[in-house]
């Protein structure tokens, strides 16, 4: 088994914001009645068990999580794992059957029709799989129509999804209509339709799933261009294990209907919650998701009578000062921390080429661990290992 | 008991069918006792849509009317059709149909106009309730099969003889497509469109008018099509009740076995519904989706005018 030992910072890719998305006990059966099923449910029954036993068809088995302003959270499984219910639930395009969806603390599944048409309008937009643009309208008309059904003038209407428009590169294609544009600048009409009403909670469902890598490459540069520069609260759907390493803040997996795990990238590839997990990021490259940080493990200490080698001195405000060979006599000089935010295929050549561990150090010059060369073949060799355990059980 | 069985079913033939028959003498009898403001206000008003589109169309000069379809014809067609749909009406003002023509092209247009202001709302709320569906899909196959003298009948009991049981005879004819392509297009609109509305906050009518039935408008227009031509082909029969226009003319026809008039005014009623049929059916494809493709359609004929 692959040991990556849990930092002890923990996740600091994560952005910490205030929670601005709350799901608790979210559940979603598909039946005329659903007491019975949810019934089952909640008594730990599987999606399958509900299927055979009362022949209801389980489109969340039961769902909680938080989503933090400013993040992008990606929610993944197979088809059929529930994350395309899940997304609907939120915005209830499918009403829940059970629990709660609190954005800013207010829970959206007790509105009211016209409450709820408020929210929509106000606070969140969608981007879909298959576009979904309006063939009867130009880009232009199609990047305003949030705002057409909001009641927003005409004039006013037309900057704005001129400027939506504009900003994921379109401008000069605001009065072509979708079937004379490519499929890649078809979703970037569906993305400056769902800006254009500047939403605080972006809600994408496999966005990029129907673009071709190269475009969808693109179109993931582009996310994360926009969200730089204006941090929305964005709920990401998605199957794709090395997009969701790509652009996600923190991934929650989905299984049969429920949340297997929730982490960030290098904290599920560092420590898969189960099977199912493992094989989904197997061929995902680590070294393009992991930094510096997620490999830094306590040094050595020596233990076992045997003294370690190398010592490395932290003062008190923990930050990193030198390392001492063995005997604590002599110091070892000329060599320079590495930054923990660096990625791993940067530090390669610094690993092999230093004399012990090479230490860890975050931007304020705290000492967050060593990097042994075993422990970054061992990481790097993740994939393979774990693809090895799987086909052997 | 064999024959308490037989009794059985002899009684109950007579109990239901001739509680059919009782029961709907009686009910064309309340209509005619209890009704009778009811109908003299919708025979004012099928009458006055009548009146107001045939002296509309009558007291437009031959020449001018005839110069107005062609050019419909050269803007939604082409210089082919428009050609041919000059020389048919030249056609039937030489026959001296033109009079009957004009008349039958008003009964259609009034038909046509009264099915879809009842067909449309009637396809829209099908396609949005299960209930409406059921109960609608039945009324509609009655309307479809119900042989038309049936209903023929009692329209001239409710209005006398005349255009307006003709209008509302042909109106029950040729409402199902109308009702019918309505609600299928609606249906048919794309399930992440509607999504899509929603998504956005639509509220139910901006889903309807800005999503459901400009995508559907295909389909409605095709509907709007085959009921124009079922109303055409209806308001011929419905010239035995006193309907007027080119069924009169066939009805002389065939009532003096004058086979040259027959065939005259049967050719009338067909260039008629050629011309309608397809300037309707340009109207299909000029809609919703596949605007553009009118657009760039027209600039190729405007290229064509500056040749």
């Amino acid at each position: 088994m692959t040991t990556i030992l849990p930092t002890p910072t923990g996740s600091s890719s994560t952005r910490t914001g205030q929670v601005r998305l709350a799901v608790r006990g979210l559940r979603k059966v598909f039946a005329d009645d659903p007491r019975p099923a949810l019934e089952m449910l909640r008594r730990g029954a599987t999606k399958a068990e509900v299927l055979q036993r009362l022949n209801v068809n389980v489109g969340v088995a039961e769902a909680g999580f938080e989503i933090r302003a400013g993040e992008i959270f990606v929610i993944m499984g197979l088809s059929g794992s529930g994350k395309s219910t899940i997304v609907r639930l939120l915005n209830r395009l499918i009403e829940p059957s059970e629990g709660e969806i609190r954005l800013d603390g207010r829970d959206l599944t007790g509105l009211s029709y016209s409450e709820l048409v408020d929210v929509l309008r106000r606070d969140m937009s969608m981007v879909f799989q298959s576009f979904a643009l309006l063939p009867n309208r130009t880009a232009l008309e199609n990047a305003a129509f949030g705002l057409e059904v909001a009641g927003v003038k005409r004039r006013e209407r037309r900057e704005m999804a001129l400027a939506a428009l504009a900003r994921v590169g379109l401008a000069d294609y605001a009065d072509r209509y979708p079937d004379e544009l490519s499929g890649g600048m078809q979703q970037r009409v569906g993305l400056a339709r769902a800006l254009a009403k500047n939403p605080t909670i972006m809600l994408m469902d496999e966005a990029f799933s129907a673009l071709d890598p190269l475009i969808r490459g693109d179109m993931q540069e582009e996310l994360l261009r926009l969200q730089r520069e204006d941090a929305r609260t964005i709920v990401f759907i998605s199957h794709d294990a090395e997009e969701a390493m790509r652009i996600a803040d923190r991934i929650a997996v989905m299984q049969d209907g429920r949340i297997v795990q929730i982490g960030s990238p290098a904290e599920i590839l560092r420590a898969p919650a189960n099977d199912y997990v493992r094989a989904f990021f197997r061929g995902v490259d680590a070294s393009r998701v992991l930094r510096a940080r997620d490999l830094a493990r306590p040094p050595d200490d020596g233990t076992a009578g045997e003294p370690a080698r190398f010592r490395y001195r932290v003062d008190a405000a923990g930050h990193f000062r030198g390392v001492l060979a063995g005997d604590g006599a002599s110091a070892l000089f000329g060599l320079e921390p590495v930054a923990a935010d660096t990625p791993i295929p940067a530090i390669l050549g610094r690993v092999a080429a230093a004399p012990c561990p090479l230490p860890v150090v975050e931007a304020d010059g705290r000492f967050v661990g060593v990097i042994s060369r075993a422990a970054l073949l061992a990481a790097l060799d993740r994939g393979e290992d774990a693809g090895r355990e799987a086909r052997h059980g | 008991m064999a024959d308490a069985a037989i009794l059985d079913i002899d009684w109950l033939s007579e109990t239901i069918g001739g509680g059919i028959a009782r029961g709907s003498e009686w009910l064309v009898t309340a209509i005619l006792d209890h009704g009778q403001p009811a109908l003299t206000l919708i025979a004012a008003a099928v009458d006055g849509l009548g009146e107001a589109l045939d002296g509309l169309l009558l007291g437009v000069p031959p020449w001018l009317l005839a110069l107005v379809l062609s050019t419909v014809a050269l803007w939604r067609v082409g210089r082919g059709f428009a050609l041919f749909t000059l020389v048919s009406l030249c056609g039937i003002f030489v026959m001296g149909l033109w009079e009957p023509t004009v008349s039958t092209l008003g009964l259609v247009l009034a038909s046509t106009a009264l099915s879809l202001i009842g067909g449309v709302p009637l396809g829209i709320w099908m396609a949005r309730s299960k209930i409406a569906d059921g109960v609608g899909k039945t009324l509609l196959d009655l309307m479809q099969t119900m042989p038309a003298f049936v209903y023929l009948i009692p329209a001239v009991l409710f209005f006398g003889l005349g255009r307006v049981p003709g209008i509302i005879a042909t109106v029950v004819f040729a409402m199902p497509p109308a009702v019918r392509l309505t609600a299928l297009g609606i249906r048919q609109v794309p399930a992440e469109l509607v999504e899509a509305g929603r998504a956005f906050g639509c509220r139910g009518h901006q889903l309807l008018f800005k999503i459901q039935l400009p995508n559907a408008l295909p389909s409605i227009m095709a509907g709007v099509n085959q009921t124009m031509m079922m109303a055409l082909s209806m308001i011929v029969v419905a010239s035995m009740i006193g309907a007027g226009g080119l069924g009169n003319v066939v009805l002389q026809g065939i009532q003096r076995l004058d086979i040259g008039l027959g065939v005259q005014s049967g050719l009338a009623v067909v260039l008629l519904a050629v011309v309608l049929d397809r300037i309707t059916q340009s109207f299909g494809r000029g809609f919703g989706p596949d605007r553009r493709r009118r657009a760039t359609a027209g600039t190729a004929r405007r290229r064509w005018w500056r040749r």
